[in-house]
């Protein structure tokens, strides 16, 4: 068995003289950047950063607020453009914590001499996703920056929900003994990102699979008092969420390769380019640790959902090994693996 | 017996049926319950050695079996003079193209992937073609930083013998295998009873190309595929020629690989490289070693363009860490990563010491990410 990994002096966001794509992967590094150089200065005490979105407590009501960044290359991409992931993906991150989604804010970074007819696409996208989440935006701002200064459209989004009394849902709950769902097939999204760039054309399209997940989620409460976590696996993958649960659990957790759903396209394209697909970006799949005794009545209430028809149960949580939240993989030739948290950057602005 | 082996199971189209993952299993462990001692085989290519972590293949092995990667990285064993080399031309303005890996391999004080953060004009391509299409975009200079071994380098000379533009040309850090396993074979500290050989080099080279080194040391060798059944299939016969005390090639790989090889990948090969000595980084110097443009190519071979005194260090930024740092050993197969006081400590992906640990074909790399030899009892 390695040694735990432990913070050398060399090793850290420090070490770095300049910021690196990797440090936006949200993989390793991009962790590294959150925990040595953000948190300290500008989070003090608050120890939200473990979830997607932060909780407020205001006259005993629990609001959950997220915002997030969109810089996807291209801005249209097979099954979604960056209107919808701007929408759906802060949606989502509400939804994490068992938020539910009450509104959105929007800001607009645009280059001289974007085409007006593709922001009216992303607005219209926007507008539809907004009307499927069932949130409206509230406020705004545009920004117009010299050509050549940003590329072509960037959009951050801020979203406020409401946690219902009793939900308690948190990266540091699962227990040894958990169960690992999962609501469907992964690596879609990324990889249909990576097929609509240029540089690789692939003849089978492969669809993001963007899309709102609250209504899952509210779905999943309802069957269940001991959801334990959720976590959107978008960016470093299934492998980043998982490593950030046991991390943050300080548990480990064990999957079955044979349990788990990848599209044969996407499959293929993973294969011929050599991507984990455990690494690859997700933009509608949801990760839940679950007590075991409930885990059947909510992955069934996950398959009567269309978000979740594919939910499968994909491991378990176990004891930390050597007090290292190992994440290992079972493959399907019936070997052990290591499934670590993405190094450094796979493909750039994917979201 | 080989095809004994490998010919049933070899319809399916994926090569990870479980039944017959366990019979070579059972096949395995049965050979090296007969023989008292343990069995040691070298693999030299990073993607059996992903291959087998990936899957994690040790773990169905019997502990006599000690399967350990050679100097099978290409990146890794590429010398820190080449990535000076590289260096000195992204900083003489030409851009430089080259695989991921090379992106982030240390030189002696830099990294590509350092250089182009200080504002070099580096670009991680996919395939030598790639380069070539930047070239033809492009008005000024682009150098393909070329590496790997005698597959990629193929790939590199059918770009030079495409009538590539003037302003093209092709920085060679490719390496040739079949000298390197000679040396490795005769190292003190190395015990290698049978080499697996990659399939995709012996696709283009020919199993052939291994007989004069089986005569020669009296180790015998089997060329091997990359999906789990290929590896096991040819661990299987290479246990079976080891317990047997027979010192042949055997070609596990039927599917792909023959006796003489793609001819026509050779000619080209062969047309554009020789071979030559060269120091591979952790090894030693590897005579024929070095595959570099033939002078008749020398208009499109970089080191004939660009002045290649390597830049001084400007600060020093020499690691004392890298002197600690085992990789030279672990590429020789004398040590595995675990005898490594850095692994996994000081040296990470994200903070790498050694080139093992940069490269996605690095043992080290490979053995961070999947875990090498992972037992976990059910």
């Amino acid at each position: 068995m390695q040694r735990a990994p432990v913070k050398g002096s060399r090793s850290g966001a420090m070490s770095h003289k300049k910021v690196l794509l990797g440090h936006g992967s949200g993989g390793k590094l991009m962790h590294e950047l959150i925990e040595q150089i953000f948190a300290p200065e500008l989070l003090g005490s608050c120890r939200t950063q473990l979830n997607d979105s932060a909780l407020m407590e205001i006259n005993g009501s629990r609001l959950a607020v997220t915002t997030d960044s969109y810089v996807v290359d291209p801005l249209f991409f097979p099954g979604g453009d960056i209107g919808k992931l701007a929408v759906n993906g802060t949606v989502n991150d509400l939804s994490m914590v068992g938020g539910r989604p009450l509104a959105l804010t929007a800001a607009f970074i645009l280059e001289e001499g974007f085409p007006m007819e593709d922001l009216l696409k992303i607005v219209a996208s926007m507008k539809e996703a907004c009307e499927m989440a069932g949130v409206n935006i509230i406020t705004g701002d545009t920004k117009v920056v010299n050509r050549g200064k940003c590329d072509k459209s960037f959009i951050n989004t801020t979203g406020v929900g409401i946690v219902e009394p009793g939900v308690d849902i948190s990266a540091d709950r699962a227990r040894p003994g958990d169960l690992v769902l999962v609501n469907g097939d992964i690596a879609a999204h990324g990889m249909a990102i990576l097929s609509a760039r240029q540089e690789l054309d692939f003849e089978v399209p492969i669809y993001s699979d963007t899309q709102p997940l609250h209504l899952l989620v509210a779905d999943m409460l309802s069957a269940s008092e001991q959801i334990h976590c959720l976590r959107d696996a978008t960016r470093g993958g299934l492998a980043s969420a998982l490593n950030e649960l046991a991390i943050a659990s300080a548990v480990g957790i064990r999957i079955y390769e044979d349990q788990l759903a990848i599209q044969d396209e996407v499959k293929g394209c993973c294969e011929i380019l050599g991507l984990d697909p455990l690494h690859v970006a997700n933009e509608g799949k949801l990760l839940s640790i679950v007590a075991a005794e409930d885990a059947p009545t909510v992955l069934a209430a996950m398959r009567a959902n269309t978000a979740g028809r594919q939910a499968s149960i994909i491991g378990e949580v176990v004891e930390a090994q050597a007090q290292r939240p190992l994440v290992v993989m079972k493959t399907t030739v019936g070997g052990w693996r290591i499934v670590d948290m993405l190094a450094g950057e796979q493909l750039p602005r994917i979201c | 017996m080989t095809e004994n082996l490998t010919g049933a199971g070899f319809g399916r189209l994926e090569f990870r049926d479980p039944e017959r993952i366990a019979a070579l299993r059972k096949k395995i462990s049965q050979l090296c319950r007969n023989v008292k001692k343990p069995i040691s085989i070298m693999h030299v290519c990073g993607s059996h050695e992903q291959s087998i972590a990936r899957f994690g293949l040790r773990s169905l092995l019997p502990p006599e079996l000690n399967v350990i990667m050679g100097p099978g990285c290409p990146v890794c064993i590429t010398d820190v003079p080449e990535v000076d080399e590289a260096i000195a031309i992204a900083r003489q303005g030409a851009i430089v193209a080259t695989f991921g890996d090379m992106f982030r391999v240390p030189g002696s004080c830099f990294s590509l992937e350092q250089v182009k953060a200080q504002g070099a004009d580096v670009r991680v391509v996919y395939s030598p073609s790639e380069a070539l299409k930047l070239a033809l975009e492009s008005k000024g200079e682009v150098v393909f930083f070329a590496s790997g071994f005698e597959t990629t380098a193929v790939a590199t000379a059918a770009v030079v013998l495409a009538n590539p533009p003037a302003n093209f040309s092709v920085l060679s850090a490719h390496k040739y295998i079949p000298p390197v396993m000679e040396i490795v074979a005769e190292m003190p500290g190395t015990r290698v009873e049978g080499f697996l050989a990659a399939g995709h080099a012996a696709t283009i080279t020919g199993w052939g190309v291994f007989e004069r080194f089986v005569s020669r040391h009296k180790i015998p060798v089997v060329t091997g595929g990359f999906e789990p059944l290929d590896v096991l299939a040819a661990l299987a016969a290479l246990v079976e020629l080891v317990v047997a005390g027979e010192a042949a090639v055997e070609n596990a790989y039927p599917r792909c690989c023959t006796k003489e090889g793609n001819l026509a990948a050779q000619k080209l090969l062969w047309e554009v490289f020789e071979s030559e000595g060269g120091m591979w980084r952790g090894i030693a110097h590897v005579p024929n070693g070095n595959l570099r443009l033939r002078s008749r190519y020398r208009s499109f071979d970089s080191r004939q363009r660009f002045d290649l005194t390597p830049d001084l260090c400007q600060e020093d930024s020499l690691q004392p860490l890298t002197l600690e740092c085992i990789c030279g050993n672990i590429m020789a197969g004398i040590q595995s990563p675990k005898d490594c006081r850095l692994f996994g400590m000081e040296c990470t992906p994200q903070s790498p010491v050694g080139a093992c640990m940069v490269s996605a074909e690095g043992t080290c790399k490979i053995w961070h990410e999947y875990g090498g030899h992972l037992i976990i009892a059910e």
